[in-house]
Order: structure tokens, then C-alpha cells, then sequence
């Protein structure tokens, strides 16, 4: 696990990811949104946005490049998930599907958390990893954001979580779900020393995380044309019985919707992010000016 | 003799049309009673019904989903599903209770928070998770009872609380049997599958320490007995009460936050042993 962090890289570049780079498959990347196909490295270079605009999905691993260099050490990293419910069915074996999971990501769960730096301050942060059966959450997922929220508290750091998840763990039922009030409840202990949460929604957030923390946020950004909801698209056209606008639940139509701050492009994060931080960690006039980054 | 019920005969009895709703226990239960109506934002959604009362001398705050009993009355109500409008009514009425300094009664009954275009626009995912933000910080003790079927964040939504009560028969999922079906093997037939293994009737609740209190239901469901179900339950909810009034507001809220803190199954494993041999050495 430690080397898979000290593999970070230095500036806010998609961390190396070797599951990628194995095949040669992978040299030439198809964009899912106009159907291009980029360089690989070229692709990289460009943080996997496409020509096109499109914001690919990033891995908890990739997302680390958007901390300061050699920043990030990772927290709470020894919680493993356990199968509640024992849950077997004849399409499906949680227990099966942890270790398939386990084995393709490199990790116990569906997040990676830590303490990192965004232009020199100091924050807390969480990350999900969407391979890991859909960023889903479950105990080990809220139990993390709990402990960020409650080392954020003690610290008195702002929080970042970096959030894709399709909602909450099926396969843990009501456990998962009470992950819900869980993290609500440490977040609303950090909101007391007025250190701020910064969410951002990258593609996708639904269900369980939109209907926690990663909507009482104090700052909610997201990526262009993520798409954000708390019921799935498939669900409300089966409600509704007709198909829905293109852009409906998409980043830029929660933010006409009033329900987000702002959107985002993926190479302005890190400035954004050190930024907005710096109002609330440094609120003094007189204090030093903010460092250009790096 | 009572034969032992499968979680999906629970699920049909929960959903019985005669099982008693929300105002049939404000009906019975309560001396005085006015509901109080909309969000003052942007409109009433009737799928929740919230007010104050009295019980036993005590003034309250109730706030329960309410469903219909004939296809009219449903479609006004929803079918129990409430939109944003609906939560921040019940958010207003949490605010209420912590002003006047009145306990909360909670009563759930939906199959999950409704899921349309037009709550999406209205932010149905913020609504939920600022009643719970606002449930887990109230300073007034809050009860549930899940009366008939807790579905997901739309159960939630007014059930973050001190103590949770469940009916005998109730059940309370992550998701309603159809659609954990449909998440999980893209067939909603497979409904009673997906009750079962999901264990989300009382008495697996309570096995797993989510919930607190069984109320005793009369043999095959408390349509049998509406009354009588309900006047039990009643005295449950009020000696719940009568324990949490009796605490200090910071014991009381030190309480519900170790009540939800210590949720969740997880084990903590040596970082190291990743490397050694075990499944997640691949990295």
C-alpha cells in the first residue's frame, strides 16, 4: 500500500496507474463522450480531459496529483470492509465481490483518505476510487469521512472530500445506510470551529453520498458535465415513462438549479481550491499575500 | 399460535391498504392535534403530514409519512413518497420543536423519497441531508417508529433520532425489495429475493443493533387490531419520551451522536500485510 503513495505524482499530474499502462490497448485512449482517440500521454498531460471538453473519470490514485507535491499521506488506511449481512444470492456474493475489487484496485475499500497541502494550507481529505464497486457506500467509505471530519475538527483544517460514487452500498443494507447520519454528524461537529467543507462532485454523485455530505457541504463545486442526482436517470424515465433532457442532472443544470456553487474545469481546481481556502483559514487583512502556485 | 412470516410476507403486510398510517395514530393517540402545512418555500406536499399535538397531558411535535387507502387518494399523497417540499416541511416543524422546546414523534411509512424530474430540480438530495444534518444536532429528543415500510434516505429523512421503534411486521431497507432487485440484478421480479437477503425486517434490525424497541404487532398484522396496535405503540413512544426528557440536552446529544458514530461492520487490517502473500498484495 505505501508504495502505491509514494508513486503520487509531483504536480497536479494523473498519478501513475499501472493498470493502465499494461496493454497497448491503452496507448490510445477512446474519449466515451466524441469518440476521439488521444495519446495516452498526451491525454495524461492534458489531466484526461479530452479535446473535446469531456472530463474522463480519474482514479482515488490520480486524483492525488492535485495536492502539493509530496504532500499526501494517507490516514486510516487499515479498515477493511466486512460482509454484515452474509450476502449471497444466486447473481451475486459480496464477500466474492470485495476480493474482485480488492484485487483490481489495490484497495481495502472504496476510498483513500488522508492529510495533504493545496498551495501550502493544510486540509484533510478523502477521495473516492469509482472501480471499487461503483464508489459505493458502505462502512468503511462513511467510517473514513467520519475520521477526516473528526481529524479535520481536531487539526482545525478544512476538509476536501473528492466524491464519485452511485450511492450507497447495497450489499450492506441498512448498515450503509446509516453511514448517512454518521458522516452528517461528524461534518456538523466540524462546522462548529468554522473550519469549512469543500465538496467536490465529479462524475458521478448519487443516492447516498448526495443525500449526506457531499450536499451540506459548505462550498459544493463540480466538474463540467458531471452528472449529479439522487434518484438514477433510469429510475425516474421508468416513473415518468419518457425520456429526459440530455443535460438534466448534469453539473451545469444542478448550478442553474441552484443546488451547486460552481462548475469547474479540472485544470483550474488547484488555484480554485487554494484560493477559497485561504478566505477562511486566513482571514486577517494583514495577512501574507497568496502564494502563486507552483 | 403465530406462524412464522417470511421478510417478503412482512413486506405485504407492511404495505397492507387497512395497516394503520400516521393520522390514524394522531387520531388515537392524540387529545388535541393541528397539522400545520407547507415549507413556506414552495408549496405542501400532503405525502407527509407534521403538526402539534398533545399526548398524555404532553405537547409534541408529530411528523409522519402518510400514504392513501384508495387510488385518489394516493395520487394526492403520492403514495407516500415525499418531494423536497415534504422534507423541508419537516424541517421547519424540527426547527419549531427545538424553538418551543418540544419532543418530536417521528412516524415512518414510504417506500422512498419520490424520484422525479421535478424533485430532482428542486434538490431532493439536499433536502434529505439537511434534515439529517438538522435531525443529528436538534436539541430536543426526537423518537421513530417505523410504522410500515422504511424506505432509504426517504425513511431517513425524518428518522435520524435517539431511539428508533419498529412494528413487528414493519421493515426498513437501503432500498425498497423492487428496486434493490433492480439495482443489484437489473430485475425487479426478484423483489422477494432481495428482501430476504437483505435482512430488513425488524428482527434482523434489531439483531444488528440499528434498532431499538420491537413493537408487538396482533397475529398477521396490525390491521387486525388498528387501535390496539397503535395505543401500544403509543405507551412505548411516551416512556421513550420520559427517559430522554429526563436528560441534559448535552447527554442527550453526546447520546445520538455515539448512537450513529459506532454504526457500521468493518475490521481493521495491518497495512503491511498487503505485500505478504494475502489477496490485496496486487498492487
Amino acid at each position: 500500500m505505501k508504495e502505491l503513495f509514494r508513486r503520487a505524482p509531483k504536480a497536479f499530474t494523473p498519478g501513475e496507474q499501472t493498470r493502465d499502462q499494461d496493454t497497448p490497448d491503452n496507448m490510445w485512449v477512446k474519449c466515451p463522450s466524441c469518440g476521439d482517440l488521444t495519446y495516452h500521454k498526451q491525454l495524461r498531460d492534458n489531466l484526461k480531459v479530452c479535446k473535446c471538453g469531456h472530463h474522463m473519470r480519474l482514479s482515488a490514485v490520480e486524483w492525488q496529483g492535485l495536492f502539493d507535491s509530496e504532500s499526501f499521506s494517507e490516514e486510516d488506511g487499515d479498515i477493511a470492509p466486512l460482509d454484515p449481512l452474509n450476502f449471497v444470492s444466486p447473481k451475486d456474493n459480496y464477500a466474492q465481490k470485495l476480493r474482485d475489487s480488492q484485487l483490481q484496485t489495490g484497495l481495502y475499500d472504496a476510498m483513500i483518505s488522508g492529510k495533504a497541502s493545496i498551495m501550502g494550507q493544510a486540509v484533510q481529505v478523502t477521495v473516492t476510487e469509482f472501480d471499487f464497486i461503483g464508489g459505493s457506500m458502505g462502512s468503511v467509505f462513511g467510517e473514513k469521512i467520519a475520521r477526516a471530519a473528526e481529524r479535520a475538527y481536531e487539526r482545525r483544517v478544512p476538509l476536501l472530500t473528492i466524491n464519485a460514487s452511485g450511492g450507497a452500498r447495497m450489499h450492506e443494507g441498512v448498515l450503509a445506510l446509516m453511514q448517512l447520519p454518521k458522516v452528517n454528524l461528524t461534518l456538523a461537529r466540524l462546522g462548529t470551529i468554522g473550519m469549512p467543507h469543500i465538496s467536490l462532485m465529479t462524475d458521478p454523485c448519487y443516492g447516498g453520498v448526495l443525500a449526506s455530505y457531499a450536499s451540506v457541504a459548505d462550498i459544493i463545486i463540480a466538474e463540467p458535465g458531471a452528472r449529479i442526482g439522487f434518484a438514477g436517470r433510469r429510475v425516474i424515465e421508468q416513473t415518468i415513462r419518457q425520456k429526459l433532457p440530455a443535460n438534466f442532472q448534469s453539473a451545469e443544470f444542478m448550478l442553474e438549479h441552484g443546488m451547486i456553487d460552481m462548475v469547474v474545469p479540472r485544470g483550474d481546481l488547484r488555484s480554485t481550491l487554494g484560493r477559497l481556502f485561504k478566505l477562511y483559514t486566513m482571514r486577517d487583512a494583514d495577512a501574507s499575500p497568496l502564494p502563486t502556485d507552483v | 399460535m403465530k406462524t412464522p412470516l417470511s421478510a417478503w410476507d412482512k413486506v405485504q403486510i407492511s404495505r397492507h391498504v387497512q395497516r394503520p398510517r400516521t393520522l390514524d395514530y394522531v387520531r388515537v393517540l392524540c387529545d388535541d392535534f393541528f397539522e400545520f402545512h407547507g415549507d413556506r418555500r414552495f408549496a405542501d406536499d400532503a405525502a407527509i403530514v407534521a403538526g402539534v399535538g398533545r399526548i398524555e397531558g404532553q405537547s409534541v411535535v408529530i411528523i409522519g409519512h402518510q400514504k392513501g387507502r384508495d387510488t385518489r387518494e394516493n395520487m394526492r399523497r403520492n403514495f407516500g413518497m415525499p418531494k423536497p417540499e415534504g422534507y423541508r416541511k419537516a424541517m421547519r416543524l424540527f426547527h419549531h420543536a427545538e424553538k418551543f422546546a418540544l419532543p418530536v414523534i417521528c412516524l415512518i411509512d414510504t417506500p422512498g423519497a419520490d424520484p422525479s424530474m421535478e424533485s430532482e430540480s428542486r434538490g431532493q438530495g439536499n433536502a434529505i441531508a439537511e434534515n439529517i444534518l438538522v435531525m443529528a444536532q436538534l436539541r430536543t429528543p426526537i423518537v421513530s417508529l417505523v410504522i410500515g415500510e422504511g424506505g432509504s434516505g426517504g425513511a431517513l429523512a425524518i428518522g435520524v433520532t435517539d431511539r428508533i421503534l419498529m412494528l413487528e411486521h414493519s421493515v426498513y431497507s437501503v432500498a425498497a425489495p423492487e428496486a434493490s432487485a433492480a439495482i443489484l440484478w437489473r430485475d425487479s421480479s426478484k423483489a422477494p429475493d432481495a428482501a430476504k437477503t437483505m435482512r430488513i425486517t425488524a428482527q434482523d434490525l434489531k439483531d444488528m443493533n440499528i434498532i431499538d424497541t420491537i413493537i408487538p404487532e396482533p397475529d398477521g398484522g396490525a390491521h387486525n387490531d388498528g387501535d390496539g396496535t397503535i395505543r401500544h405503540a403509543g405507551v412505548a413512544i411516551m416512556q421513550t419520551l420520559d427517559l430522554l426528557n429526563a436528560l441534559p440536552t448535552s447527554v442527550l446529544l453526546d447520546q445520538r451522536y455515539h448512537k450513529y458514530r459506532v454504526m457500521g461492520a468493518m475490521k481493521t487490517m495491518p497495512t503491511n500485510q498487503l505485500s505478504t502473500g494475502e489477496p490485496l498484495s496486487f498492487l
